[in-house]
């Protein structure tokens, strides 16, 4: 009994030991390869630097078409952002009339915001470099087939622009109508009909995705709603990597700090709960890695005090312990019922937490639900670690025979005086 | 050992009183102190990495016009935070601004985080944080309800608009600004300082329980806050451990997040001793003082 939980015991702390070097360090054998997990942490824009746009669109409050407005102007940002070169940027709506943009690790943050902040300019152009109708008048713009089952992109134009359209394709039949988006041609479409009631068709799609494609561009141009930036938040590189090495080492320092005081005030089971701790932290880094998490500085506030509540769980044990001991029950009773009075109070006290951080997460933004999201993932991780691991570990050292009251924080002769 | 908490319910409450009401004078006096978060505005912060004059930089601003504050902060005092309101034509005043302290310091563009709120966003910010506040305070006191009894609930929910309360107190006597970090601080806590109320709770529960007929109200409640005294304080420590190594080695945002953070936790600690146990008592105490 004694020998068997002594290696139990021995090959825990070695798996732990072995975990954390893997997550740390990273390992090879042969052809596997595992990177060291804290690098697969996706850092957000405060950590890595970059650009934050909120922009807000001029919709008018139970506007019909406002979706559409909004996913049309979207299209149009992707557009440039590709342009730009700017693959990893993220593009997305917040509320009925607002666009977040985030983009990484950029050079230039305000030239960036000040390009997509440009309203977009669709034209088409024609043969003698004149502008014919601008985005402004195109109505709709679809993909659809017609006879022979032919992709092609149907449009139609508001009454002005019809005008115009019929007196332009009345004078260069024949030739050539550049439809032109930010200056990037798009199409070249020749002229073969006079197109007078404003609704007409380009021919010659390859295949339905690029009719679509194109039908989306055109529409996106034509979009009649103007953004404006709402907020603007820039990052410089540097700023953020700063803002990452202070938190991680103000992280180690508290950390380091819990241990020693745990270590102080409980003793045996304090190495325990350090040793819980680890686990915690290993857990916590795992979740946030296979979860896709994104690490922002509000996130890594949330970690460091997540760490401060995870051992409540284990102090919460420990002093029902030391308190079942004071009574003059045994060891292995104390610890017992010690876990299965606490129960009952950790769970209360952590689904309260976890209402507060759902409520954060749904009604909050941004930096907050960072916050949140990292209290959500810590709670269940500390109420687990505390339950299971410091439970089990503390029943194997107690069938180590270790029972000196004075290694499990209570004096000894403390049950008799019933202090 | 039990100390008596509930016949002093009364001192306790003055105590907390005065904070609030004192912070309450000054933002009736004064206001808060709110950030561009709130009113709209620009937050422009420099890393200009060597001794600098702000009053350099505050010629800078009044050459060009612009009313704003700077505040010499980071590492040696080599970083700077420039706060405006916000203005018709912000983007021309920033541009021009930031041009100007390139030049001036020979900066690139990775050494300047710029914060820019138009006053659209704030408003919703507002309105977000007091809804959240709010819906946070109803399905805590629904839960408790359920798993204890009403008047805990309602005792509990007290406890933490007194924390809220005294945080808010606390930023306006120390004129701290009022910004997201802030509003996501006071939620934190709420999550937090519920989680100390309810394991002296939990207690009250257990021990109603077995002496429910022999002992008084506040005989409970002071034994089960007496029970759980040192777990109340060994957590806050902790917590307050991490806190403060953020506070004192992360960066200005850091700083800003866990300052009123470190005030709740305080708070927090206190209303679950000092006012939720003894409230309770004395308001169950008043119901069952005829079956003793």
């Amino acid at each position: 009994m004694k020998k068997k939980s002594g290696i139990k015991l021995l090959l825990i702390i070695a798996c732990i030991a072995v975990l954390c070097y893997i997550a740390l360090n990273g390992f090879e054998i042969g052809v596997y390869r595992v990177v060291p997990i804290v690098n697969e942490i996706k850092q957000g824009l405060d950590l890595r630097g970059g650009l934050y746009v909120v922009y807000e669109a001029e919709i008018e409050p139970g506007d019909a078409d406002g979706e559409n407005k909004i996913s049309g102007a979207i299209r149009v940002m992707r557009n440039r952002l590709d342009k730009a070169n700017q693959h990893e940027a993220t593009i997305a709506p917040q509320g009925t009339n607002r666009i977040v943009v985030e983009i990484p690790g950029v050079e230039n943050p305000q030239e960036l915001a000040d390009i997509l902040a440009e309203p977009a300019v669709l034209e088409f152009i024609g043969p003698e470099d004149d502008i014919i109708i601008t985005g402004k008048d195109v109505k709709t713009a679809k993909p659809a087939y017609i006879t022979g089952q032919k992709p092609v992109v149907q449009f139609e134009l508001h009454s002005e622009g019809a005008q115009k359209f019929a007196e332009a394709t009345e004078k260069y039949k024949d030739q050539i109508i550049k439809i032109v988006l930010d200056g990037n041609p798009i199409s070249e479409p020749r002229v073969n009909d006079v197109i007078a009631t404003g609704e007409g068709v380009i021919e010659g799609m390859a295949s339905i995705e690029e009719a679509t494609r194109l039908a989306n561009l055109i529409e996106s141009g034509a979009l009649p709603v103007e953004l404006k930036q709402a907020a603007v938040r820039t990052i410089g590189a540097t700023l953020g990597a700063d803002a990452l090495e202070k938190g991680l080492f103000a992280g180690m320092i508290g950390i380091g700090m819990v241990f020693l005081f745990m270590l102080f005030i409980y003793r045996l089971p304090g190495l325990i709960a350090d040793l819980a701790l680890i686990v915690y932290a290993l857990l916590v880094v795992v979740a946030i890695v296979v979860l896709g998490v994104t690490m922002t500085l509000p996130g890594i506030a949330g970690i460091v005090l997540s760490i401060g509540m995870a051992v409540d769980a284990n102090v919460i044990i420990f002093e029902r312990i030391k308190e079942e001991l004071r009574t003059g029950k045994s060891l292995r009773s104390s610890v017992d019922s010690g876990f299965s009075k606490a129960f009952s109070a950790i769970l209360d006290g952590n689904l309260t937490t976890i209402i507060a951080a759902l409520v954060l997460l749904f009604f909050g933004t941004g930096p907050i639900q960072g916050f949140a999201i990292s209290l959500l993932i810590g709670i269940p991780a500390s109420m687990l670690t505390a339950i299971t691991f410091t439970k089990y570990v503390l029943r194997l050292i107690v069938d180590l025979g270790i029972n000196n009251l004075k290694l499990y924080g209570v004096r000894e002769g403390a049950a008799e005086n019933g202090i | 050992m039990v100390f008596d908490f509930v016949s002093k319910y009364k001192i306790f409450l003055i105590i907390s009183l005065i904070v609030i009401i004192a912070g309450l004078t000054v933002i009736f006096l004064q206001g808060l102190n709110l950030g561009v978060d709130f009113i709209g505005g620009s937050l422009i912060y420099i890393n200009i990495g060597e001794q600098y004059s702000a009053d350099d930089i505050r010629s800078i601003l009044s050459s060009q016009g612009i009313d704003a504050t700077v505040v010499q902060v980071g590492e040696n005092k080599q970083d700077a935070m420039i706060r405006m309101r916000h203005m018709e034509n912000q983007e021309e005043v920033q541009k021009k601004l930031i041009a100007a302290l390139k030049k001036k310091y020979n900066l690139a563009d990775e050494k300047f985080s710029v914060d820019t709120v138009g006053p659209t966003v704030g408003k919703d910010l507002t309105l977000n944080a007091l809804k959240s506040t709010i819906i946070a305070w109803i399905c805590i006191l629904i839960y408790i309800w359920f798993r204890f009894e009403l008047k805990s609930g309602v005792t509990a929910v007290v406890a933490l608009i007194h924390d809220v309360l005294v945080m808010v107190a606390v930023a306006a006597l120390l004129r701290t600004q009022i910004n997201s970090s802030f509003v996501a601080a006071v939620l934190t806590i709420i999550g937090y300082s519920i989680n100390n109320t309810i394991v002296i709770f939990d207690r009250i529960r257990e021990n109603v329980k077995r002496f429910g007929r022999k002992l008084s109200r506040a005989e409970i409640a002071n034994t089960s806050i007496s029970q759980t005294l040192s777990r109340s304080i060994n957590t806050s420590l902790t917590t307050l451990f991490t806190l403060l190594a953020l506070y004192v080695f992360g960066v200005e945002s850091i700083k800003e997040f866990t300052l009123p953070i470190i005030v709740g936790i305080l708070a927090g600690a206190y209303s679950s001793i000092f006012i939720a146990g003894p409230l309770w008592a004395v308001w169950t105490g008043k119901n069952t003082a005829t079956a003793r």
